[in-house]
């Protein structure tokens, strides 16, 4: 009898970063408090500025109360049950990668991230971060001869602290929505970069961060600087091992961008999404915000949202430079029980501002994926403009996709434009492209790949074939 | 052409299948040789769009009973692809839209497919283009639908053309062309049935599924079946086809409800 494949033959398709890397870790105790955060700092060696800010943040934290308007659902969140910092034991970075534990180097070989000499990407430049802590950064001497910084935060805050107490939290600030204050209070580490006046990034720049311990939050913070005139492209990924339990993932990330900059932040977001029953998974409640400071700069974000339980994540632009442009595509995937509502802001401060959003939402399995994006017209954004296009894509008849699209216009005049469209994956199409010879998971492939072009021809070459391979693995088994 | 000699290249025994919990084909047998054109025709509904998809693999349609082989195997075994690379190809009766999907695209990665089932090297985007652009001409279709989407927004013509160009592209061994001459205009059957016969040969055999005569006057088939209820009602050649076009179908109801009485004597 002819059997073709169906949802239940494919879906096991197994998570293939789910591994733990068997590490002496040092840990805090669980739980947080003014003391948690007083020694967080500590073990840091920070200057009295930002321990202020962590203090501010965590007082206003405790103010604060978590967000429900989203269309998510999740049972509470412990924060005490939470072990606030987690850090391979080998502390002090080392100056050179052959003295980084070889344990952390095989764990990034094996997640595709070489950072030795020999092996490591030939232009592109990484940051790798394992649980709360930097371990090493590739390129750093190369990028020095151009002026331009690459490091971890936690290295910035020691040897270039002005530059952090000058932008950290001007974006984000500390107050600003409750996951953020709690990233502002317990920050581990994160990537910072910073682009002088004019400089051109010679390579593609690019963080991959891995969560290892099962009982650990993660709390990284990005500062990306482009001064005038300057441009940098950067990647950021993310995997973690497989558990039973719940990992929260709470981010924030800052992008500045001064007189003709251009930032251009890139995610292939693929943390462990749970089971196909919905148990386990990571929490993922990024804040992610640019500011076009400058007139004529440029930001512009790329997402490919895969993994996570639960995303929670608005990439967002404030456009205050006259004449800045602001970006958002977006890919997210959601299978089986996992829940996303994503989106973005974009918030029209300057005269001519322009933005454009492509936001392309796939929902196979029991998996519910909300677009919700808000675009903001301000009394001095005149002439502004904008477009944006909601795509959703449904596999299978058990998955929802919502779209809540918010417009707030001071500018009668103003073009909005808004499409929308939803298309379902159905079995006849499948048949088709199967029935001219194309294999059942290169046919469901295809048919992706098509709905998410436009995003995918955003990102860096060297990963846009990935994120087409991503998306195909994750979906094995959702048709039928 | 008929050569009783020539190889067996589809052998339909007493095939059954049903969809859901509807039995639709109800034993339908049909021998195809090298060389062979056959044409099923029969009232809507009766099974033949069925039939054509069960040969195709459609996995709605659960086969019951009866066996199918090709080229001497076994073909109900097979995923829907394999038998695409093996030479087997159904022209859709609704070729289905796939927005997103490039119709150059779709068109190489078939090819390739076909290619590979028959043991060839992979054709690269230029060798591609070269061939394609040849292939069009059997259809005269502009290249202009390459760069669209799949059949996406296509005329119901041009949807028949492309399907014909499929079939030019992956040269099968036995095609099924499920009412490739509905909704053709005058000039577009004739473009459509040309390229048939263009693709016909010796080796090859095709089983072209149709409710009119017009296609059969360009087409010259050499086996006729009418279809009734699931099963082969009849057999002749080309003539039967013309008796149909004057005397309709009222005499398949009184053959059915003869077949319905003893249905132990015909088995
Ligand atoms: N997927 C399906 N679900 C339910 N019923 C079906 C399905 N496919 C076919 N049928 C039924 O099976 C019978 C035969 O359909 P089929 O499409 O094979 O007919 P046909 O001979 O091709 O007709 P036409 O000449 O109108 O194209 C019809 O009664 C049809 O409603
Ligand atoms: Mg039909």
């Amino acid at each position: 009898m002819a059997s073709s494949a169906t949802v239940g033959d494919l879906v096991s398709q197994p998570y293939k970063y789910g591994f733990v890397t068997d590490i002496e870790t040092e840990k805090i105790a669980k739980g947080l408090s003014e003391d948690v955060v007083r020694l967080i700092s500590a073990k840091k060696q920070e200057p009295a500025f930002l321990l202020d800010f962590r203090l501010r943040s965590y007082r206003q934290w405790l103010q604060m109360e978590e967000p429900d308007w989203a269309s998510l659902g999740h049972p509470p969140i412990d924060y005490q049950e939470i072990i606030y910092y987690a850090a391979p034991k080998q502390q002090e970075k080392k100056a050179s990668l052959d003295e980084v534990d070889p344990k952390l180097l095989e764990t990034f070989e094996k997640l595709g991230i070489p950072l030795s000499e020999q092996k490591r990407l030939s232009n592109v430049a990484v940051d790798a971060v394992f649980d709360s802590v930097s371990i090493a950064t590739t390129y750093r001497e190369k990028l020095a001869e151009h002026g331009v910084i690459f490091c971890s935060i936690s290295e910035a805050v020691k040897d270039h602290a002005d530059l952090i107490e000058k932008y950290l939290g001007t974006v984000v600030p500390g107050n600003d929505n409750y996951f953020a204050a709690l990233n502002s209070a317990v920050f581990s580490d994160g990537s910072f970069v910073f682009i002088p006046k004019g400089v051109e990034c010679p390579m593609e720049l690019s963080t991959y961060f891995r969560i290892n311990s099962g009982d650990t939050g993660q709390f990284e913070r990005t500062l990306i600087v482009a001064e005038e005139g300057a441009s940098v492209s950067y990647l950021e990924g993310c995997t973690a091992p497989m558990f039973d339990t719940n990992q929260l993932h709470a981010a924030v990330v800052e992008l500045v961008a001064l007189d003709d900059a251009s930032i251009k932040y890139s995610t292939v977001q693929n943390w462990y999404a749970g089971d196909e029953n919905g148990k386990g998974g990571i929490y993922n409640f990024v804040t992610k915000r640019g500011q076009c400071r400058g007139d004529r700069s440029h930001i512009s974000w790329t997402q490919v949202e895969t993994g996570s339980a639960i995303t929670w994540k608005y990439p967002s632009c404030v456009l205050q430079g006259a004449d800045s442009v602001g970006e958002f595509y977006s890919v997210a995937l959601t299978n089986n029980r996992q829940q996303a509502d994503t989106g973005t802001k974009m918030i029209h401060v300057g005269p001519r501002t322009r933005s454009t959003i492509v936001s392309k939402g796939i929902s196979a399995g029991h998996s519910s994926n909300s677009y919700r994006g808000l675009v903001q017209l301000g009394p001095k954004a005149v002439g502004a403009r904008n477009y944006s296009q909601c795509d959703s894509m449904l596999i299978g008849d058990q998955a929802a996709a919502n779209t809540y699209p918010y417009i707030r216009s001071q500018q009668p005049e103003a073009r909005i434009e808004h499409e929308a469209s939803t298309c379902r994956i159905s079995a006849d199409q499948l048949f088709y492209l199967q029935s001219r010879g194309i294999a059942f998971e290169e046919a469901v492939s295809m048919m992706v790949s098509g709905f998410c072009r436009d995003v995918f021809n955003q990102l860096p070459m060297e990963f846009a074939a990935e994120a087409d391979k991503l998306l195909a693995l994750k979906l094995e088994g959702s048709v039928g | 052409m008929i050569r009783p000699d020539a190889p067996v290249l589809l052998e339909i025994r007493d095939l059954t299948a049903r969809v859901e919990d509807q039995p639709i084909l109800k034993g339908v047998s049909l021998t195809i040789r090298a060389g062979e054109i056959h044409a099923v025709m029969g009232r809507n509904g009766s099974g033949k769009s069925t039939l054509s998809k069960v040969l195709a693999g459609h996995p709605a349609y659960t086969v019951t009973g009866g066996s199918v082989r090709y080229m001497g195997d076994d073909l109900l075994t097979l995923e829907p692809e394999l038998r695409a690379r093996a030479g087997l190809f159904l022209g859709f009766q609704y070729p289905v839209e796939i927005p997103g999907v490039s119709n150059l695209e779709f068109l190489r990665v078939a090819t390739n497919a076909r290619r590979a089932g028959k043991g060839e090297e992979e054709l690269d985007t230029f060798a591609f283009e070269d061939l394609v652009r040849e292939r069009l001409q059997v259809v005269q279709m502009d290249p202009a639908f390459l760069e669209r989407s799949v059949n996406e927004g296509f005329s119901g013509g041009e949807k028949k053309r492309n399907e014909i160009l499929q079939m030019a592209l992956l040269e099968p061994l036995v095609a099924v062309l499920d009412e490739t001459d509905s909704g053709l205009d005058i000039d577009a059957l004739r473009i459509v049935a040309g390229g048939v016969n263009h693709l016909a040969g010796p080796d090859n055999a095709t089983l072209l599924i149709t409710h009119y005569q017009r296609l059969l006057d360009v087409i010259t088939p050499d086996y006729v079946h009418v279809m009734a209820a699931g099963r082969i009602l009849r057999t002749g050649g080309k003539e039967l086809a013309l008796e149909l076009e004057e005397r309709g179908y009222d005499w398949v109801d009184a053959e059915l409800a003869a077949l319905e009485r003893t249905p132990a004597e015909v088995g």
